[in-house]
C-alpha cells in the first residue's frame, strides 16, 4: 500500500529545474532508498515530502505529494502538523545543545505535551527504539553534544521518534558516521519499518542494498528507474543505472 | 658532505625573517602592555593616595553620602563621600540596560529571523551608523529634547538620573543590538532546521533554540552596553544635572562618577585632597571596567561549556 504519492512533481530553484516529472509511489512499511550521484536531487526530493524546501528562498514547485489522500502542497495543509507526520533525520548529527533529555522532549513539548509523566514516558519509549536508551538512561541531564557523532545521530533519530510520525526521512544520516556507529544505525532503521515508512538518501551503495526494499535511482534531476532494490542491483533495466551501480561513474 | 652539514647548520634567509618578524610582534604587543601597566600604576597610585596619604577612609569613601572635597565635616575629616555617584552611575545604567535589552534582541530577532533582506539592506546600516555617532549629540539632542520634555512632563528643572538613562538607552541601543545580531547570526542554520522539522512554528523556533542557544552571546552583549553606558561622561553631563545629591527619585539632579569627574578635574590642584580624590573615582572606573571585561569573559566561557 502506497503511503506516500508524488505525482508529477516538478521542482525549480529560480529558474534552474532541479526535478523533472517525478511520479513515484513510497510504500508503506517498507524502507525506499533514493541513490544517484551528488546533485542529482535525490536529496531535494527527499526535502520535498516534508516541505523543508519552503524554507529555500526561489523554491517553486508544481505536482502533488500526497499522503495517505491529502495534497502536502494543498493551501489549507497545516505544515507544522504535516511536519509532526513526517520527521526528518538529518546528514549532519544535529542535536540541540540541551540536555538528552530536553532534546527528546523538545518535540513533544512543541505540540502542547506539557504532563511530565508523559513526556517522561515518551522520551524513554523514543529512546528506546531509537536504541540508545540503555548508553544514556543514567545520565539524561547530560548535554547532548557531549556524545559521540553516532550516538548524537541516534538521539536525532529519537527526537524525530518523539513526536510520533508516520514517515520517517533521512538524508545521508550515515555518512558522517564511522562504519560501527553506521553498522549500528543500519540495524536500527530495519527494525523501524515494522511501525514507520521510512525513505532514506544515501551514498553508499551497500547501504541501499543491504537495508531497503525499494529502490529508486536519480540522474540530473530525473527517476531513471524504480523497482526492488533486489531488482535494481542485480538486473537493472537501464544502461545508466547498471553504469551507476557498477561504479562506472559518480 | 661537509658542505650539506655547513648548509643545514646555518640559518637560513627565511628563519632570520621568521624571528625578525616574531621580534617586531613581540615589541608591538610588549609596548601595549607596557601602556596599559603604565595606566593602571598611575591610576592606582594617584586613587590610593587619597587613603594613605590624606588619611580617608576606605569605608567613608565608599559609603559616606556627602561629597565636598574642599570642606570638613563634623568628625574633623574631609566630605568625600562618594556613595552619591556610585548610585548614580549605577542606576542610569542598570535603567539604560534594562530598556535597551528588549528592543535590541526585537531588533535583533528581525534582522535576522523575520526579515533578513531588510535587515541586511536598510537596517544593518542605519545601525552602524547609530553606532558611530559621537556621545556629545546625544547629549545635545538629550538636552534639547529629552530635558524639556521631562520638565514640560514631572515638572522641575528636567535634569536627572531619567533623562541621563533615557541618553544612555539611546546610546547603547545599536551597539547592544549589532552585537545581539553577530550572536543570532552565528546559531548554526540546523538547529533552525531541526526544530521546524519536527513541527515547531517559528516563533518556538526562535524562542525554543535560537535565543537559548544564544543566550551568553546575548548577555555578552547586553554586559558590553553596560560598561559603555557605565563609562559614558560626556552625554550623561549634559542630561543629569551634576548635582553630587543621593538620588532620592529620577526626575531630579544627581550624578554619577563620570560626570563629577568630567566636571571637576580642571578646577583641583595636582597632589591636593581634592584631586586625588577625583582620582579614586577614576580607580572606581577602572575596576568597574575591568569587571565588566572579566564578566564577559566568563559567560563567554560558560557558553562554551554548555
Amino acid at each position: 500500500m502506497s503511503k506516500v504519492t508524488i505525482k508529477e512533481l516538478n521542482l525549480f530553484y529560480g529558474k534552474f529545474q532541479a526535478l523533472h516529472n517525478i511520479n513515484l509511489p513510497i510504500l508503506k512499511n517498507e524502507i525506499t532508498a533514493f541513490i544517484g550521484p551528488s546533485g542529482c536531487g535525490k536529496s531535494t526530493l527527499i526535502k520535498s515530502l516534508n516541505r523543508m524546501n519552503d524554507l529555500v528562498e526561489g523554491c517553486t514547485i508544481s505536482g502533488e505529494v500526497k499522503m495517505d489522500d491529502e495534497n502536502i502542497y494543498a493551501k489549507e495543509c497545516n505544515i507544522n502538523l504535516l511536519r509532526k507526520r513526517v520527521g526528518m533525520v538529518f546528514q549532519q548529527p544535529n542535536p540541540f545543545p540541551m540536555s538528552i533529555y530536553d532534546n527528546i522532549a523538545y518535540g513533544p513539548r512543541t505540540h502542547g505535551i506539557k504532563n511530565k509523566q508523559i513526556v517522561d514516558e515518551l522520551v524513554e519509549k523514543s529512546l528506546r527504539k531509537a536504541a540508545i536508551w540503555e548508553e544514556v538512561k543514567d545520565d539524561l541531564k547530560k548535554n547532548a553534544l557531549s556524545l559521540s557523532g553516532g550516538q548524537q545521530q541516534r538521539i536525532c533519530i529519537a527526537r524525530a521518534l518523539a513526536v510520533d510520525p508516520e514517515v520517517l526521512l533521512m538524508d545521508e544520516p550515515t555518512s558522517a558516521l564511522d562504519p560501527i556507529s553506521t553498522a549500528k544505525i543500519e540495524e536500527l532503521v530495519i527494525g523501524l519499518k515494522k511501525d514507520y515508512t521510512l525513505v532514506i538518501v544515501t551514498h553508499n551503495m551497500q547501504q541501499a542494498s543491504r537495508i531497503s526494499d525499494k529502490t529508486a535511482f536519480f540522474l540530473n534531476g530525473k527517476i531513471i528507474e524504480y523497482d526492488e532494490t533486489r531488482k535494481i542491483f542485480t538486473n537493472p533495466k537501464k544502461q545508466e543505472t547498471e553504469d551507476y551501480i557498477s561504479g562506472r561513474f559518480g | 658532505m661537509e658542505d650539506s652539514q655547513k648548509k643545514l647548520a646555518e640559518h637560513s634567509g627565511k628563519s632570520r625573517l621568521e624571528k625578525i618578524g616574531k621580534t617586531i610582534s613581540f615589541l608591538c604587543i610588549a609596548f601595549i602592555v607596557f601602556v596599559v601597566l603604565s595606566i593602571l600604576y598611575f591610576v592606582a597610585s594617584k586613587g590610593i593616595a587619597t587613603f594613605t596619604k590624606d588619611g580617608v577612609s576606605l569605608i567613608d569613601f565608599l559609603t559616606g553620602k556627602i561629597w565636598n572635597p574642599g570642606s570638613i565635616g563634623e568628625n574633623g575629616k574631609p566630605l568625600t563621600g562618594a556613595l552619591p555617584m556610585i548610585a548614580g552611575s549605577f542606576i542610569v545604567t542598570l535603567l539604560a540596560a534594562a530598556v535597551a535589552t528588549p528592543f535590541a534582541i526585537g531588533a535583533a530577532i528581525f534582522m535576522t529571523e523575520i526579515s533578513p533582506t531588510v535587515g541586511k539592506k536598510i537596517l544593518q546600516p542605519v545601525i552602524e551608523l547609530l553606532v558611530g555617532i559621537p556621545s556629545v549629540v546625544y547629549g545635545f539632542i538629550g538636552l534639547s529634547v529629552v530635558v524639556p520634555f521631562m520638565r514640560n512632563t514631572f515638572g522641575g528643572s528636567g535634569f536627572g538620573i531619567i533623562s541621563a538613562a533615557i541618553v544612555l538607552f539611546v546610546m547603547i541601543l545599536p551597539t547592544v543590538t549589532s552585537m545581539s545580531v553577530d550572536t543570532l547570526k552565528s546559531v548554526p542554520r540546523y538547529y533552525r532546521e531541526a526544530s521546524l522539522a519536527l513541527g515547531a512554528t517559528r516563533w518556538q523556533t526562535i524562542y525554543k533554540v535560537v535565543l537559548r542557544s544564544a543566550t551568553p552571546g546575548l548577555l555578552t552583549a547586553v554586559v558590553f552596553g553596560m560598561a559603555r553606558a557605565f563609562g559614558e561622561a560626556l552625554a550623561v553631563q549634559m542630561v543629569i544635572g551634576n548635582a553630587a545629591l543621593m538620588p532620592t527619585n529620577l526626575i531630579t539632579p544627581a550624578s554619577t562618577l563620570t560626570s563629577i569627574l568630567t566636571m571637576n578635574m580642571g578646577n583641583t590642584v595636582m597632589g591636593t585632597l581634592e584631586n586625588n580624590v577625583l582620582w579614586s573615582l577614576a580607580l572606581i572606573l577602572l575596576v568597574m571596567a575591568l569587571f565588566f571585561n572579566i564578566l564577559t569573559r566568563w559567560i563567554g566561557k560558560k557558553g562554551a561549556m554548555n
